[in-house]
């Protein structure tokens, strides 16, 4: 399996993802903001957490419009898939690959702690090796990670199924105490409609290894590499 | 001849911060009356931030040297071996006065300029941290302060994408009119691929790199070197901005050029900019400089030689480049989408020459501006001993339980989750410790070798004893790098302190630094880098003494150490070291009993080292996993943070006779520490350490969900922690 994890001015994740996604197996190669063309045999894009342009204008607005975004959108929209953490969802929300956006948290603040999140449902090409319901314990560090958006759009995202984790607590309950950010119904992320993009503020790449907080967030690469074919 | 617009009168000559003597010897230096820019430039040059002249001579005493050493101070930052091939470069420096003024910028520029410091010489950082001291929680303006400063660090290193791990957060109405804010970067480099200022060579081109000059910062470290008074927020203007975003670019585009092989010198403009920058690449290579100020890149129109020469903007670098390679030079700073030019050369001159619109504006000795700055050998007093505390003669709480339960909710011991929660601190997904230990842990690279990181001093000790309190501010840095598992290898100073013109706060300084320097000696651990930051008083106040020791440490497995937490029920508690319920200075003393006085706790570096020594073997022969020092608030406090960490009680049975209870617990006796190990192991630790005649006892068992006090006094650990998360967040929610 191969992935490129696109890099923009800002981006400073690009290495934890680059390093989750090969302990769990996959080939990755950086791709600068400015490229046109995905390397060939993309299976997975990957838009890294940072701070790209510097948040300056609104968080993901101006890489959302980057040279690169639009193969990143004819690879979705040619159903590859595509996983946006942190600044990555930002930008997928900016770029219209997701719907909503994130607003500032409800504290105004940064908030960097550990976080569980429920995994609702496991039948995806990011989930298989999760449990339906399971709580994973995984962390975030964001300014603006509330995630909002209109009526129509919750109703449709509820109805079709497309919230992938919520904040919970360790027993997997949807609590306001296990919603610091403040997110409507608790939506940590999303997936678009053909679930081969997702959306996510919480950084499962920093939750791998045990020596380094945990393993919970491995569950998600190993379900990517899984997705795939082992290549000859 | 040089052309002389402006009349240099005394009063702009004392606007710019020099004394009549000062001024005197500068022009017999040059011969001739300044220009406007000139006096600009020496007065950046000799102020008190960037010339060192009231601290030179005392520095001199520190010992800087060991075999692993590779760059002690003089430099951006300090560099020491950590083996493989690796070298650890790091520095502490102080943004105070810009962070009382304008706290958001203050504190986000103190952090971009240590990042700088140490991207400067070719290292990535990889973690930072940082030593806060504000006002009593009472003055009007702490809050503000607290919110604002705390918000900068974050907001500067969450967007350059380093972890800021650890870090120290007080409060005393010693602060009140001068906070403290000194920010630390570590970075890790190849050895044979470190970068210095010294430039080399005649003719090289000079390249000014980053983001553009502005009106910003204007006499930022002149302001830095004198002191408060209520018109200091009238300075609002000389605060920069800062730009973490360009920082960032910076860092990929200096370390991508760096690579490439076209750099012979690199100099990072900070305090007082393209003066202090270029100066100092010219004096250590000693060669001349010229500039062609036409040629800098400037954010706004009209500006003069002089603003040019004095601009603190942020997020700048000069280079000299390897003739023939600017083209190179100049693609890889435009990828990145930022300024590039060649605005002068190096020549053999040795003077420091500035063109502006075709005319000469400065013409100075380049040697000299930095050479000779007045040193001076200021008049001190030694800080009154105070009297030793006899414990029996200090009043017993009415139980000792409920005195635990007051200090870990009170300020200074209160969790500070509400702070650390702001920096992201797990981002490069090596942070093996977080925030809340001794010391932070980070792994090198993909490991194994690991990192501990701490910053530590009690200015308390240093008023009460500068001599004692500078041994035991070294001491417990390397106690808590002992406590984790690592080895200490060398510090940064920040040497935070008041007036050097008063003989008392100059005996403060003196005395702090020789304590330091013993500590330094006695325990292997030598000073690398540091920054001195005088004239920290405001309307006649000055700061407690607070000489910030930021200390590193190797681990050389990085899965092998120890944390605070208690892991499992039924483990023995032992204290290693010696207890002589010393409570001079505690916080018991302080924070129960209302008194400030006393003797500080004194510190015998050779049973420190031994006692730490055998801490450490205990960790890294895999036998103890389990380790808290003894700090403030002595075995006391490290009990219940232990039993906070691991959400697990104990029950504490044994103390010595003939010493009171309350003096037992809550006295600051030091080098200490607690270990929690499996009751088989715990014969064979105290069987070891009556071998070698270290000082073990053991004093309980874990178990339990309360901290049981002897006498049968118990606080649940769940009301432990209550207390001590409630407190900040409810400050700062204006609740308490």
């Amino acid at each position: 399996m191969k992935s490129a994890v696109i890099v923009f001015p800002g981006s400073n994740r690009e290495g934890d993802v680059v390093r989750a996604l090969k302990m769990a197996g996959s080939q990755v190669e950086k791709v600068w903001h400015a490229e046109t063309e995905l390397p060939k045999g993309t299976d997975l894009v990957v838009l890294p957490g940072g701070f790209s342009y510097g948040d300056y204008l609104r968080c993901g607005a101006i890489a959302g419009r980057a040279a690169a975004m639009d193969a990143v959108r004819a690879h979705a929209a040619r159903g590859g898939l595509v996983l946006g953490i942190c600044n990555g969802f930002q930008i997928l929300c900016e770029s219209g690959l997701l719907p909503g956006i994130l607003m500032r948290n409800a504290n105004l603040k940064f908030i960097c702690h550990r976080q569980f999140l429920r995994v609702e449902r496991n039948d995806t090409a990011f989930t298989r090796n999760y449990a339906k319901g399971q709580a994973i314990d995984v962390c975030v560090a964001h300014g603006e990670g509330n995630y909002t958006a209109d009526e129509e759009t919750l109703k449709r995202l509820e109805g079709e199924g497309l919230v992938a984790f919520r904040y919970a607590d360790a027993q997997g309950h949807i609590t306001q105490d296990a919603n610091r950010n403040g997110s409507m119904n608790s939506i940590a992320g999303i997936y678009s409609e053909k679930l081969n993009v997702l959306g996510m503020m919480p950084h499962p790449e920093n939750l791998v290894e045990s020596l380094v907080g945990g393993t919970d967030g491995r569950g998600l690469f190993e379900s990517l590499v899984s997705s795939f074919p082992k290549a000859a | 001849m040089i052309r002389n617009d402006v009349a240099i009168t005394p009063e702009l000559v004392k606007e710019h911060g020099l004394k009549p003597d000062e001024y005197e010897r500068f022009v017999n230096l040059i011969g001739r009356e300044p220009t406007i820019t000139e006096l600009g430039i020496v007065s950046a040059m000799w102020n008190e931030h960037c010339s060192y002249k009231s601290s030179r001579i005392h520095l001199r005493g520190l010992p800087t040297k060991a075999p692993w050493v590779i760059q002690g101070p003089g430099e951006n930052a300090g560099v020491i071996d950590i083996g493989d091939g690796l070298a650890c470069i790091f520095k502490m420096e102080s943004h105070n006065h810009p962070s009382f003024i304008e706290p958001y910028q203050g504190a986000a520029t103190g952090v971009g300029g240590i990042l700088r410091d140490v991207f400067t010489m070719g290292a990535r950082p990889i973690a930072a941290l940082n030593f806060l001291r504000f006002g009593e929680p009472s003055h009007p303006k702490t809050r503000h302060l607290v919110s604002g400063v705390v918000a900068g660090i974050g907001g500067y290193g969450n967007s350059f994408g380093v972890p800021t791990v650890g870090g120290s957060v007080g409060f005393d109405k010693r602060y009140n009119g001068n906070i403290l804010v000194n920010a630390m970067a570590v970075g890790l480099a190849r050895t044979d691929e470190i970068f210095y200022a010294k430039a080399t060579g005649v003719g090289n081109p000079i390249v000014y790199l980053g983001s553009k000059t502005g009106r910003d910062g204007i006499h930022g470290a002149t302001m830095a070197s004198a002191e408060f008074d209520e018109s200091s927020e009238e300075k609002r203007p000389t605060v920069q901005v800062g730009d973490p975003f360009a920082e960032k670019l910076l860092l990929e585009a200096c370390l991508e050029l760096m690579k490439s092989g076209a750099v012979i010198a690199i100099q990072d403009m900070g305090a007082a900019g393209l003066t202090s920058s270029a100066v100092e690449m010219g004096a250590k290579g000693n060669l001349g400089i010229e500039l062609d100020l036409d040629k800098v890149p400037c954010r706004e129109e009209g500006m003069t030689a002089y603003e040019m020469m004095l601009s603190e903007s942020q997020e700048r670098m000069l280079m000299v480049l390897k003739p023939g390679m600017e083209r190179q030079a100049e693609a890889i700073f435009h990828k990145w989408g930022l300024d590039f030019a060649v605005i002068g050369k190096t020549t053999d001159t040795l003077r420091f020459v500035i063109k502006h619109q075709g005319e000469v504006k400065a013409d100075l000795p380049i040697k000299e501006l930095g050479d000779e700055a007045p040193v001076y050998d200021r008049p001190w007093v030694e800080s009154p001993k105070q009297p030793v505390i006899d414990p029996a003669s200090v009043k017993a709480p009415m139980s000792e339980a409920e005195a635990l339960l007051k200090l870990v909710g009170s300020p200074d011991q209160c969790s500070k989750r509400w702070v650390w929660e702001q920096y992201d601190h797990l981002i490069l997904g090596n942070t093996v410790q977080v925030p809340g230990g001794d010391a932070a842990i980070v792994r090198i690279e993909d490991g194994p070798k690991g990192l501990a990181l701490t910053t530590d001093v009690t200015p308390r000790y240093c008023e009460a004893d500068p001599f004692e309190g500078g041994k035991q501010a070294v001491a417990e840095a390397w106690r808590n790098i002992t406590a984790v598992g690592g080895l200490p290898l060398a510090i940064t100073d920040n040497l935070n302190f008041a007036s050097p013109e008063r003989p008392e706060s100059m005996g403060q300084f003196v005395g702090c630094l020789k304590g330091i320097g013993e500590a330094c000696r006695a325990l292997d651990f030598p000073v690398v880098s540091g920054n001195v930051s005088l004239y920290n008083e405001t309307n006649g106040q000055g700061i407690l003494p607070t000489p910030a020791i930021g200390g590193v440490g190797l681990l050389d497995d990085v899965t092998v150490n120890a944390s605070i937490a208690f892991k499992a029920e039924g483990e023995a508690i032992i204290l290693i070291g010696a207890t002589q319920g010393w409570l001079g200075q505690s916080i018991y003393l302080r924070d129960v009993c209302g008194r400030e006085d006393g003797a500080p706790p004194p510190v015998d570096l050779a049973q420190e080292k031994r006692n730490g020594d055998f801490v450490r073997q205990l960790i890294r022969s895999g036998q103890v996993k389990t380790v808290h020092d003894c700090s403030d608030g002595g075995i006391a406090l490290a009990l219940a943070e232990m039993a906070m960490a691991g959400n697990v009680g104990a029950e504490i049975t044994a103390y010595p006779d003939g010493l009171p209870l309350h003096a037992f617990l809550f006295g600051e006796d030091q080098g200490r520490y607690l270990i929690a190990v499996d009751e088989d192991v715990a014969a064979d630790i105290l069987y070891e350490a009556g071998a070698v005649g270290i000082p073990a006892v053991t004093l309980g068992i874990t178990g339990g969900d309360s901290l049981i006090l002897p006498g049968r006094q118990a606080i649940s650990v769940r009301q432990l922690k209550a207390a001590h998360e409630a407190w900040l967040p409810d400050y700062m929610a204006g609740k308490a």
